[in-house]
């Protein structure tokens, strides 16, 4: 793989008069599923949208597929947005309509699929995040923390991307779906090359999940590797995160 | 990127087969996805082809779906396929069957419709009395406790409906003092009447149209801003925590807001009506040749004092029923964000309702004060 999916160089972000990251630099290959984690407020929510073109840095380059997801041409940006599925914190379901309807618009916006293909697709992606197709019907508001979780999921994958951005995907969610979305997350990047870029504070996930682990601290990312190594490290963060949690071991 | 391709060759050993190759993905289908489909169905029909989805570059849940509904749903044994793939497939396949309820006509829909908004309507009506009631009850604690009397609010209430809606309520009512009078001056002028614009604007204005031009602006402006805090405060469960906090959320809320309303409306409806008196006095004075002076002057002999309290009476009432109803559907909003939008819709539309309602009360019970 030549080109980086998610290339950031140099990233200077500002909020409020406050620099968040200085001097960032970041790398993820096609096919990888990197973990980033950071203390609360260390810029991680905010990388992940400079990430996907919704904030816009103060400073430095974002490429995403090569493209620079802000200021590109309309086309390129759109394509680029065609290409990865994002999972917000809070799910982000449309509350206006039914869980079938909100993992269908992004399949309707392509335009020119017709109804069936949509509806098995839809009842496909929903399947695969173990949503009963008795519930499709339902509105947001009537779902559970962990189901609305669970359909954003469907929703990020509706349009098959290669790149998933996930932004807490386990928190909210019992350890059984915990278990079952990191399944899902691994076949898909087994058999499809999907390239995964979470940002969480779930240890068993990362420990499972992670193919790599960046660490956000003091405004870049000090340190980069396999989570094994990630562990050997004396930053001070990186000593008290792992420090008192310690990994299951993994499943056979 | 080349986009999915069917093939249909013939082996050395005689054997026929549909050899599938290129990109079975979404974004490469997209524009030939019926095309594909065709010639994937075109094949499919016989049984005895063997199919080779070796060469396939790259598949996704899309193609797959394809292939699989082209099968029928039905695996072909004899396929020959990639480890990666097969896996997609088997996922697809793994899909329960889901029967589509048909949507039925229901001709007793209409009634049931009836039916449910009548109650619908009942029930409001009661738990608005309710909230009244319990309003009362607070407000009498008050009273004997008056170091709890939330004045910090009420002050709030009086700034953001009262103090911030002068400048529209000015505006619009020199606008609508300058419509009647420029409407009703030539008639008046037919009639060597000129001069009685003073009564006809003094008595239409002070009594009717101020009162209710406010109400319908602050309903619009501040009913909807109650509705949308309260809802919002709901789905943000915020008033779940003022609740466990033992803080509870009629007197802190909603009893501000209806102290605040009730100060604030007569105020601001006096200003409305200041600023459409001096719009129809400056129409009147183009059109009739009246000076704003004398208009000024002959209001108090045209107009009984009798009107300037019922006027104010009538605001009272309109802003303490405005922030009532504003209140009451704040609170009904359910948890979620869809539940937000039509509580504000029809909480503006009831306020406005009511307070026609009112006013038409209102004109019944002092048709015979005001005029002499």
């Amino acid at each position: 793989m030549s080109e980086p999916v998610i290339d950031v160089k140099g990233l200077r972000t500002e909020r409020g008069g406050q620099t968040i990251h200085r001097n960032l630099d970041m790398r993820v290959d096609a096919g990888e599923i990197i973990g980033l984690v950071g203390g609360s407020g260390s810029g991680k929510t905010t990388l992940l949208r400079v990430v996907i073109g919704l904030d816009a840095p103060a400073g430095g380059a974002v490429r995403l597929f090569g493209i620079d997801p802000l200021n590109a041409e309309r086309r390129e940006r759109l394509s680029v947005r065609r290409r990865f599925g994002t999972l917000f914190q809070a799910g982000a379901l449309f509350s206006a309509l039914s869980v079938f309807d909100n993992v269908a618009l992004p399949l309707r916006e392509l335009r020119g699929l017709d109804k069936r293909l949509i509806r098995d697709l839809v009842m496909l992606k929903l399947h695969l995040v173990e949503i009963e197709p008795r519930h499709a019907g339902k509105m947001p508001a009537e779902l559970s923390g962990g189901m609305v979780k669970r359909v954003a999921l469907a929703r990020a994958l509706a349009l098959d991307p290669e790149l998933l951005v996930l932004d807490e995907p386990t928190a909210g969610l019992d350890p059984d779906r915990s278990r079952s979305f990191v399944k899902l997350v691994q076949s898909l990047s087994r058999e499809r090359g999907l390239t995964v870029f979470m940002v969480t504070h779930d240890v068993d996930t990362l420990s499972i999940l992670a193919t790599r682990v960046a660490v956000l601290a003091e405004g870049r990312i000090v340190a980069d590797g396999p989570l094994d190594k990630i562990k050997q490290d004396k930053h001070p963060f990186i000593a008290s995160f792992f420090g008192t949690t310690q990994p299951l071991p993994k499943p056979t | 990127m080349a986009s999915g391709l069917v093939q249909l060759k013939t082996t050395d050993a005689g054997e026929r087969v549909v050899i599938l190759s290129g990109d079975w993905t979404l974004a490469a289908l997209r524009s030939s996805l019926r095309k594909s489909f065709k010639a994937l169905k075109a094949v499919a029909g016989d049984p005895m082809l063997k199919w080779d989805l070796r060469q396939i570059n790259a598949m996704d849940s899309t193609g797959a779906l394809l292939i699989w509904r082209a099968w029928g749903g039905d695996r072909r044994g004899s396929s020959l396929l990639k480890a990666d793939h097969a896996a997609i497939l088997e996922r697809v396949a793994a899909v329960p069957p889901v029967e589509v309820a048909r949507w039925r006509s229901d001709l007793l829909a209409p009634i049931v419709f009836l039916g449910r908004s009548e109650s619908r309507f009942f029930e409001n009506v009661l738990a608005i009395v309710t909230l009244v009631g319990m309003l009362v009850l607070d407000a009498i604690y008050l009273l004997t406790h008056p170091r709890q009397v939330p004045w910090r609010e009420i002050s709030a209430t009086i700034y953001k409906a009262g103090a911030l809606a002068l400048p529209v309520t000015a505006l619009v009512g020199f606008l609508i003092g300058v419509v009647i009078s420029y409407l009703t001056a030539d008639t008046l002028k037919a009639y060597g009447a000129g001069i009685y614009i003073v009564n006809l604007l003094g008595i239409s204005i002070i009594r009717e149209l101020g009162p209710l031009l406010v109400a319908i602006l602050v309903a619009g402006r501040s009913g909807s801003a109650m509705t949308a805090q309260i809802g919002v405060m709901r789905v943000t469960e915020e008033i779940d925590a003022m609740i466990t906090m033992g803080i509870s959320p009629i007197p802190r809320l909603v009893l501000p807001k209806v102290i605040g309303m009730a100060v604030a409306m007569p105020l601001v409806s006096i200003w409305a009506i200041a600023a459409a008196l001096l719009g129809g006095a400056l129409a009147a004075k183009a059109q009739l040749g009246i000076s704003v002076i004398y208009f000024l002057g002959s209001l108090p002999k045209a107009v009984a004092l009798d009107n300037i309290w019922i006027a104010g009476v009538k605001t009272l009432s309109f802003g303490m029923a405005i922030a009532l109803i504003s209140c009451h559907f704040g609170l009904r909003t359910k948890p979620n964000t869809e539940s937000v939008s039509n509580s504000i819709t029809t909480s503006v539309v009831a306020a406005i309702t009511v307070v026609i309602l009112l006013d038409a009360v209102f004109a019944i019970m002092f048709r015979n004060v005001g005029f002499d």
